[in-house]
This record gives C-alpha cells, sequence and structure tokens, in this order.
C-alpha cells in the first residue's frame, strides 16, 4: 500500500497537505481544479519534489529519500514522454534497462509489448512520425515492460481527442490495473474518473481527501466535489 | 624588480629533464622571427656556425625586436637564453638597464658609417629607413617636401613596430624643434598606420599608397630576387635615420665560451656574407667579395642620422606624445 | 510546478572546465599583476582609448546585430539551392585571421580596390576605407556572419508545432513567436560581438588612419612590448574585464525569457511567406559584402599556393592538429560547463571574451616558464588556450541547447534511470548534435586561425599556418603569404565545414 503520512509540500507560497492511503491494484483518480496541487502530489511521489514535512511509503518501507529511479514507480507525464531521436524500440526499451544495448531476449520482449499495445512493426520509427494517440501507447508500452508496482498517470492522454483518451484508459485499465498494478492518476475530468478509476480522492483548498470509491462519491458527492462539479 | 614563482618539486623534474641528454653543448639565440624563416639568414648561419664550433646552435624566434626584450625580460636571469640577436638602438638602453647582458668583448673593424662604441651590444648589420615608392612615380625630396605634397604614405605604429618607431626618431633627429609641425603637415598625406612592417609593405604593394616606410635596402630585394627595378627609396635631403640591429651575449649563459665564440663569429665573413640577401640589409662588415650585384643601385645618404641609446630612451615618451597629439586632430 | 534539483549529470566536469578557465584568464592576469611593481594610474591617452574602444565596439555590435536580423530571418524562411553552403560560407569572415580578412576588405573598399576604381570609372568622388568608418565597417564585416549565425539559430529553434498553432490560431508570427525569440537572442548576440570589438587590435589599427583609433588592448600590447610596464597592463585589462562586466550585466538584464519549449523536431513549414523579394534582397546583400573581399582574398592568393614552400604545407597540418586538439578540448569544455548551468557558468562563459589575448599569453607564459621551456609546450598552450577563447561561442551555441534537454527530458530520463554518463551519451550528446558540431566547427576554424599565442611561445619546430604566412610577408614575400593565406582559408572552411555537416546529419528524425 502507498502511503503518504502527514505530507507537507511547500511551493513558493503554495502549499498541500496529505494524509493519505491509496488502495493497492486499484485505480485512483486525483481530481481537482487546475492549480490545486494534483501534479505536485504526483511529483512529490515520484520523487521530484522533496517534501517539506511528512513521509511517503510503499510496502512498508520509506521512500521518502530514495531518487525517482530507485523508487518502485513508473510515471508518464504529460508530454514529452519519449525521446524525439530514439527509435519507437528504444525508448520502450529503456523500460528494462537504461541503456541502449538489448539482448535477443529483451529485444523480442520489447516486439511482444509493442505488439500488445497495438504498434506491432513500429519499433524502428522515430516518434515524430507516430500519431499522437501512436505515441501515448509507445510511452505506455514502456511503462508494461518496466514492470513496477505503482504506475503515476499526469494527464498524459490530455492532448488527444475523446475517443483516442478513453481507448488509452482503457488500454490502461486492462493492461496496468487489471494486471495488479496500482495506479493513480490526475485528471480534471469527472468522465475519466468515472470510466476506469476505483476509487477517487479529491485535491482542493490545500487539502487531498481520503480516496472514496468512485460509484458512490460521484452519486453521493461530499461539499468539495459538489463545488467543483457544479453541482 | 624579479619575483620568480618556485615550485621545487616540479621545477627540479623539468631541470632534471633537460639536463640529461647533454652531450654537444647548445647554444641557444633568441632573435625575431623573419631571422628564422627558411627565407631569413637563420638556417644558413646555423649551418655555418656549427661547421666550426662541434655544438648546436638553436635559434629561437619570437616575433619582432621589441618581443625580443619584453621575452628576456619576462624570463629574467633564469632565461635558458644565452645570446639575443635582433635589438637596436632604440631598445639597448633599456636592455642595458636591465642589467642581464654581459660586455661583448669583440673588437672588429666595423663598416658602420657611424662610429661604434659599446661594450654590450655588437651590430651585425644596419640600414637606413627610407620611404619606397614606384620608381616611375612622383617622390618626394625630404620629410618637409613630403608633409607638403599630395603623396600618400602607409606608416607603421611607433608603438607597435620598430621602423614605426624608426620614423619617430628620424623626424625628431632631422627637426628636433618642429617634430610636432612636421607630423601635423605629415597628417592627410598618411593614408593610415599599421600595426607592423608586414601589413604596411601589403598594402602599398597592392597601390594603396605612393610609398612605405621601409629600408633603403628594399629595392634590392625586389631587384635581385624578383628581377624587378620598379621599387626605389626616396632620397631625402635631411638625411636618414639609421637602424643599428645588434646582439648581446646574456650574463646569464652557461654557455660562456660558445657564446663568446658565436659573437665572434657575428662579425666574421661566415655571418657577415649571409646577411644582405636574406635580411636585406647592410652587413656590419662588408664581405670580402663586396656587396651582392644590385647593391650599388642603393640610395647611399648624405647624411646619417642616429641617436645614441640614451637620448633615444630619453626622448621616446616626449616624441611619442607629439606624434598622438598631431594625428590625433 | 515544484521540482527539485535533480542531479543528472557530474559536476566535476564542469567545475574542473570552470576552473581551467579562471586559470586562464583571471589567473593569467594576476600573474602578470603579481610581477608588476605599482602601478602609476591612467594617463589622457589611456582614457581617450577607453573612450574609443567602448564607442566602435557598441556601433560595431549594434550594426552588426541590426543588419543581420532581416538576413537570418530571410534564411530561416526561404528554402533555395545551395542554401546550407551559403550559409557556411557567410560564416568565413569570421573565421579568418584578422590579417587576411583586412586585405580583402582593401581589395574591394581600399583607395585601389574595385569599389573605389569603379566609383572613379563613373565619375564619382572615391570614397576612403580609413578613418572610424572603416573600423566599423571591418568589424560589421567580421562580426555580421556571427550575429547572423546566433540569430538564425533562434528562428529555427522555434518549433514547427508554434508556427502551425500560430497560424491556426491566425495571430502575427511576428509578435507572438519571433519578437519573444529576438528579446532571447539579440542581447547575448550584441553582448558577444560588442566584446569582441571591446578586444579588438590590429583592425581598429590597420584602418583606423593611426592614434585616433587606439583601443585598449593596443595600449595593454605597448605596455607589454615596448614599455615592458606589466603593472599598466595588468590595470588595463582590469579595465578591460570591467567594461565587460558591465556590458554582460546590461545585457542579461535586457535579455528575455527563452520559453519556446521542445517540439518533436519537425521541418518548419512557414504560412506566412508572402513577398520573398525583401528576403532575397537581405541574402543577395549580404552574400556581397561579405564574399567579395573573401573572393579578393582567393584571386589575390591562387598564383601564390604555387610557389609557396613545401614548409608551408607541414605548418598547415600542424595547425591542423592544434585544431582538433583546441576544438576537441572546447567541446568537451563546454558540455561539461554547460551541463554544470547556473549564472556562475554564464560568468565564467564570458570571460574569456573580456581577456586580452597579450595578457593571457603572457600570464601563460609567466606560469608555465618556472617549469618548462615555454617553445616546449608552445602548442599545448596554444591549444589550452585557444581551446579556452572559443570557449563563449562554443558555449553560447550547446548552452541553451543542454538547458532545453534537461527542461524538457530531465523526468523522464530520471524516472527511467537514466543519469550520469548514460544521460550524457544516450540524451544529451545526441540532442545537442547540431550546435555541438557547430561549436566543435567554429572552436577548429578559430584556432586554425590564431596567430596571437603561438607569437609568444614558437621557435623553429612549432611553426603554425598562420605564423608561417606572418613570416613569408615579414620576408618580402607577399605572393607566397598570400597563397598561404588562401590555403588557410581553404583548410578553416573545410574543417568547419565537416563539424557542421555532421552535426546537421541527423535532421530527419
Amino acid at each position: 500500500m502507498l502511503i503518504c503520512e502527514d505530507l507537507e509540500l511547500r511551493y513558493d507560497d503554495f502549499s498541500l497537505r496529505a494524509d493519505l492511503r491509496f488502495p493497492t491494484g486499484a485505480i485512483t483518480a486525483l481530481i481537482g481544479p487546475s492549480g490545486a496541487g494534483k501534479s505536485t502530489l504526483l511529483a512529490a511521489i515520484a520523487g521530484f519534489l522533496a517534501p517539506a514535512s511528512g513521509r511517503v511509503s510503499w510496502a512498508g518501507a520509506d521512500i521518502t529519500t530514495l531518487s525517482p529511479a530507485d523508487r518502485p514507480i513508473s510515471m508518464l507525464f504529460q508530454d514529452n514522454n519519449l525521446f524525439p531521436h530514439l527509435t519507437i524500440a528504444q525508448n520502450v526499451g529503456l523500460g528494462l534497462r537504461a541503456g541502449l544495448r538489448l539482448s535477443a531476449s529483451q529485444m523480442s520482449q520489447v516486439e511482444a509489448v509493442l505488439e500488445s499495445v497495438g504498434l506491432e512493426g513500429m519499433g524502428t520509427r522515430k516518434p515524430a512520425a507516430l500519431s499522437g494517440g501512436q505515441q501515448s501507447r509507445a510511452a505506455l508500452a514502456r511503462v508494461l515492460l518496466a514492470d513496477r508496482p505503482l504506475v503515476l498517470l499526469d494527464e498524459p492522454f490530455a492532448a488527444l481527442g475523446p475517443s483516442l483518451k478513453a481507448e488509452m484508459l482503457d488500454l490502461v485499465k486492462q493492461r496496468l490495473a487489471d494486471q495488479g498494478r496500482t495506479v493513480i492518476m490526475v485528471t480534471h475530468d469527472p468522465h475519466d474518473a468515472k470510466r476506469i478509476a476505483d476509487a477517487v480522492a479529491v485535491v482542493e483548498d490545500g487539502v487531498v481527501t481520503d480516496p472514496a470509491p468512485t460509484a458512490g462519491l460521484f452519486d453521493n458527492p461530499p461539499p468539495v466535489l459538489a463545488a467543483y462539479l457544479g453541482m | 624588480m624579479q619575483k620568480p614563482i618556485y615550485l621545487p618539486v616540479v621545477a627540479g623534474l623539468a631541470l632534471c629533464a633537460t639536463s640529461t641528454l647533454a652531450e654537444t653543448p647548445v647554444l641557444q639565440v633568441l632573435t625575431y622571427d623573419s631571422f628564422v624563416s627558411d627565407w631569413g639568414p637563420g638556417p644558413a648561419i646555423e649551418t655555418a656556425f656549427e661547421a666550426e664550433c662541434a655544438c648546436d646552435l638553436e635559434f629561437v624566434g619570437s616575433s619582432d625586436g621589441a618581443a625580443l626584450l619584453a621575452r628576456i625580460q619576462l624570463e629574467g636571469p633564469r632565461t635558458e637564453f644565452d645570446v639575443v640577436l635582433g635589438l637596436d638602438t632604440n631598445l639597448t638602453a633599456a636592455a642595458r638597464e636591465t642589467g642581464l647582458f654581459a660586455p661583448h668583448g669583440v673588437t672588429a673593424d666595423l663598416d658602420l658609417p657611424i662610429a661604434w662604441d659599446d661594450a654590450d651590444f655588437l651590430p651585425f648589420d644596419w640600414g637606413y629607413f627610407a620611404f619606397v615608392g614606384n620608381a616611375d612615380a612622383e617622390a618626394a625630396v625630404s620629410l618637409r617636401n613630403l608633409a607638403v605634397s599630395d603623396l600618400k604614405i602607409v606608416i607603421q605604429d611607433p608603438r607597435s613596430s620598430t621602423p614605426g618607431l624608426g620614423l619617430l626618431m628620424w623626424v625628431k633627429e632631422a627637426h628636433p624643434d618642429d617634430a610636432a609641425a612636421i607630423w601635423e603637415a605629415l597628417a592627410d598625406n598618411i593614408v593610415t598606420v599599421t600595426p607592423g612592417w608586414s601589413e604596411a609593405y601589403g598594402m602599398f604593394l597592392d597601390g594603396e599608397a605612393d610609398a612605405v616606410l621601409s629600408y633603403t635596402t628594399s629595392p634590392a630585394y625586389h631587384l635581385i630576387a624578383e628581377e624587378d627595378a620598379s621599387k626605389v627609396a626616396w632620397p631625402f635631403e635631411e638625411g636618414h635615420y639609421m637602424q643599428v640591429e645588434v646582439a648581446g651575449k646574456l650574463a646569464s649563459t652557461d654557455q660562456p665560451e660558445l657564446a663568446d665564440q658565436f659573437m665572434a663569429f657575428i662579425v666574421s665573413e661566415g655571418f657577415q656574407s649571409i646577411i644582405p640577401t636574406t635580411n636585406w640589409m647592410y652587413p656590419a662588415i662588408t664581405p670580402e667579395a663586396g656587396l651582392p650585384d644590385g647593391f650599388e643601385t642603393l640610395v647611399t645618404p648624405a647624411v646619417s642620422l642616429l641617436k645614441s641609446p640614451e637620448d633615444a630612451a630619453a626622448i621616446r615618451a616626449e616624441a611619442l606624445e607629439e606624434w598622438r597629439n598631431a594625428l590625433s586632430q | 510546478m515544484a521540482q527539485r534539483a535533480i542531479t543528472i549529470s557530474p559536476r566535476w566536469p564542469g567545475v574542473l572546465a570552470g576552473a581551467l578557465v579562471l586559470v586562464l584568464t583571471l589567473g593569467t592576469l594576476a600573474a602578470v599583476a603579481l610581477r608588476a611593481e605599482l602601478t602609476t594610474g591612467l594617463g589622457t591617452a589611456d582614457w581617450a582609448a577607453i573612450r574609443f574602444t567602448v564607442v566602435q565596439a557598441f556601433l560595431s555590435a549594434l550594426i552588426s546585430v541590426v543588419l543581420a536580423i532581416p538576413v537570418a530571418r530571410a534564411l530561416a524562411r526561404r528554402r533555395f539551392w545551395g542554401r546550407q553552403a551559403l550559409i557556411t560560407l557567410l560564416g568565413a569572415p569570421f573565421l579568418l585571421p584578422v590579417i587576411v580578412a583586412v586585405v580583402g576588405l582593401i581589395a574591394v573598399f581600399g583607395r585601389n580596390g574595385i569599389l573605389n576604381s569603379t566609383l572613379i570609372w563613373a565619375g564619382i568622388e572615391p570614397i576612403s576605407i580609413y578613418g572610424f568608418h572603416g573600423v566599423i565597417l571591418a568589424h560589421v564585416f567580421f562580426n555580421l556572419p556571427l550575429a547572423v549565425r546566433f540569430i538564425l539559430q533562434g528562428w529555427l529553434a522555434i518549433p514547427a508545432e508554434r508556427f502551425r498553432l500560430a497560424a491556426s490560431l491566425n495571430a502575427s508570427i511576428g509578435r507572438v513567436l519571433e519578437i519573444p525569440m529576438l528579446r532571447a537572442v539579440v542581447p547575448s548576440t550584441f553582448l558577444v560581438i560588442f566584446l569582441i570589438c571591446l578586444t579588438s587590435f590590429a583592425v581598429a589599427l590597420t584602418l583606423g588612419r593611426g592614434p585616433k583609433s587606439t583601443t585598449v588592448e593596443l595600449a595593454i600590447y605597448q605596455a607589454l612590448r615596448f614599455d615592458f610596464d606589466l603593472g599598466r597592463a595588468a590595470l588595463l585589462a582590469c579595465i578591460q574585464f570591467g567594461l565587460c562586466a558591465v556590458a554582460a550585466v546590461i545585457a542579461w538584464r535586457v535579455t528575455g525569457v527563452d520559453a519556446m519549449g521542445a517540439g518533436f523536431d519537425r521541418t518548419v513549414t512557414r504560412w506566412d511567406m508572402r513577398r520573398p523579394f525583401w528576403d532575397y534582397l537581405a541574402i543577395v546583400l549580404a552574400a556581397l559584402f561579405l564574399l567579395i573581399p573573401l573572393a579578393m582574398v582567393v584571386l589575390r592568393g591562387l598564383p601564390g599556393l604555387l610557389i609557396m614552400p613545401s614548409s608551408v604545407w607541414l605548418a598547415a597540418v600542424r595547425s591542423v592538429l592544434v585544431a582538433i586538439g583546441s576544438a576537441t578540448l572546447c567541446c568537451t569544455m563546454a558540455i561539461a560547463l554547460g551541463l554544470l548551468g547556473g549564472r556562475v557558468v554564464a560568468v565564467v562563459g564570458v570571460l574569456p571574451l573580456a581577456a586580452s589575448g597579450l595578457v593571457v599569453g603572457t600570464g601563460a607564459f609567466l606560469i608555465v616558464y618556472p617549469f618548462v621551456s615555454p617553445s616546449d609546450v608552445a602548442l599545448v598552450i596554444t591549444m589550452l588556450v585557444n581551446a579556452t577563447l572559443a570557449l563563449p561561442f562554443v558555449l553560447r551555441a550547446i548552452g541553451p541547447a543542454i538547458v532545453a534537454v534537461h527542461d524538457d527530458f530531465g523526468r523522464l530520463g530520471v524516472s527511467v534511470g537514466l543519469t550520469r554518463w548514460r544521460w550524457l551519451r544516450i540524451v544529451v550528446l545526441p540532442r545537442i548534435r547540431r550546435p555541438l558540431g557547430f561549436g566543435a566547427g567554429l572552436s577548429a576554424a578559430l584556432s586554425m586561425g590564431d596567430l596571437g599565442v603561438i607569437a609568444l611561445f614558437a621557435g623553429k619546430a612549432e611553426e603554425t599556418l598562420p605564423l608561417a604566412m606572418h613570416r613569408l610577408m615579414g620576408a618580402y614575400r607577399m605572393d607566397a603569404a598570400a597563397g598561404a593565406a588562401v590555403l588557410l582559408l581553404g583548410v578553416s572552411l573545410l574543417i568547419f565545414w565537416i563539424c557542421d555537416h555532421w552535426g546537421r546529419g541527423d535532421v530527419d528524425l
């Protein structure tokens, strides 16, 4: 289980308090208005932002001071999820090994994972030669291959059209959550949360609420969420 | 005042590295760049001297005459050089003042148009500064005449070049009380002032000016090496200022005998006969066979002007100030 | 977005490179100053020199930058046959040794040059190149190429996506994209050229008609060579650094933030391509101004190539080796400093521009002299000093590229575990290949043409190509020297072209 314990994040005159547990093997959506600190919380969990106080632990171990690469975490950012000068296969291969030389068996792993996201035969192309949806699939393929138990999604599909985005979200559910990974996704769109999230935590006014089951939450939203949803 | 920087260990290592292979004695001579070039006197003199000294003569070239003195001053008494060759009388006073030079001890019957009596510095060649122009064109007959004419000249900067400094002394020596006025009158004749001799001479050859400040011996190069008689030096009524190029032995030399031998060689036939057609200057002692064919066509000034090293040093700042003020208007 | 400082790359190479730059700039100055006796202060002539130096440097930089903007804009917008070759050729004047370039300028603008010959033929009063305007003309000739290159890079760095966005919004590309880019690029370009002109020596003297055009660098030369007044030289060098500092602070103040962000390296397609006439006019005029003097150098020198002594070819080989060493060193230092980043690096990066070449040479001499014979290390010192003197240009080219890589891909790199040498090898180097190729070519070519340092250190055995050329001139061999100049021009351009071409080898990402 991922636990944020008395976590306090400060950045200029912005501050955010988080004290919550994320259910293991489920998708939790972080929802809230822009600027509320959703991405900041994600950055702190990933290790890009040092908390002012408090700790982050995973499966009972304190990971607060670990460097991002040493955490059991894969992350997809809002943009720049692929290196433009590397081929798709090289980009995906980085999920296996932080280098470009792959063994024959690693190569076939890369091919297999590309196939599983619908990118068979595209390994030799550069990202610019792919459509936006295909680029998202390639980035997802890297996360799949990295095989880390915790996946953080910082609105990586925001630039995609509605049907492509839905397709990618379904892929996340099938390929990640249903395989037992713990997923935390940032979104400002309740539909995204309703579509795949098991639980929803609301970020607003410098506080993060405890994750609550999605279905019940949207049927009977607490005041913070109700205000955000405009209800 | 010398403040050498010592890092004993490293210095010691460097010393070991240089002193192990000392079978043949090496004489190190610091001179100006064009002296050591393939077209200068350096290579032939090296061969001639090594034939009689059982040593290794090593010329090290360091841009121009002024740079030589600066370099010796930078190195101080710890210098590895044994002899410095290529200072002129505008620099010898400052050179003497460093206390780094020893008397040369050579007595020779020099063929200079003036009397020479300097225990520290020995002339190896000499020449007259002159404006060099084209043979078939209008020429000036004196500094004053040049100043009132419409002729265009290129000169060198006295702050960065030896001929430039030579002209400064020439004007001052020929017109001691009138130098500032001469410079003011010359201002409209001067196309530009270059940092060194080469740039000025190149501009003249490209037709940028009617004449360039150089030497009376410059036409000899074109005549002898290029069989081109179209360049002439303009003879001036006031006389011509001289450049006497000298060599000096460094007091700190670790090869004193070899250095003495080289100083004596400088005024010998073997050295002097090489000078005219390599350095394009007059040898300090006319070779037995006389000057090369073509030298007889050169201008020989009626009056030879030269300030003593001490006078030249004393008057330089004032002359420079006059020059700067006159040309800055 | 909040972000903690993530160490992706090791810091010590940058610290080491920075220390080396400090030793060669401020350290050499200190070495000179330590040897000096108490200084007597500055005379009126010195103040006149300072005033002249600043005024000419300011005007030269201003005119270079103003003229470069339309040329760079035209080159960024238009595609035509030979465009790349033209861009390379337009860079040539900056790479030339002063003495060669001045010959080319005089052949065009001199009393006997083609311009005045034409004017006289047409019955118009001839013009004179000599004087204040001649100094400015020459400095613009030298530095316009640099300004064009820097500003062109700015234009090319605007991602294709932004042009698409601007076009789709029907927004003015000038206001939305170009002016912010220029605000980011122009001040630093201006600063670099201002500083180059600040330390100018031979140009000002040769074309400036005498003592009116005395620069601080000439005063330093005089102090070092003729007066052997190390104190005055050190004082004047300090003033040069002071002027540099003031200029740098002003330039940073007016520099806009370069917030172009990352694109996907798509080829830029533009939607604002009307009125090609003005673009082509700018290109043609710049080409005429920059290339005719070069052509004159080549024309005059070609016959000389045949009569050059064979030692010149040997000197050329030696120069190429020095250039390769110097470029390797320079690029390594620039990458190390670029990875380190920050304000201190920005300061270290411009210091060499303000350094007087003569003081650096003299100081380096004083530093090495207690340990080794200066002529034994002439080539190494030349390499080192040339690398340092070229560093500002190379850092200027690759520094922002490294920052962009860090900003755009730093988190991705960290999250997939690409740190330290792998980050450098797999991400940084491939992504900065274009500016790196340009920087390597530039530093190699600048080193080829350098005469300053080697002249103080060299003995017979260390003759480089510019030194050989100078020696030929000193021995009346003007024709052979002109041949050597052509060889120098050719080899410099070739090295530059090879490196630059390598940098552009991967454009179709």
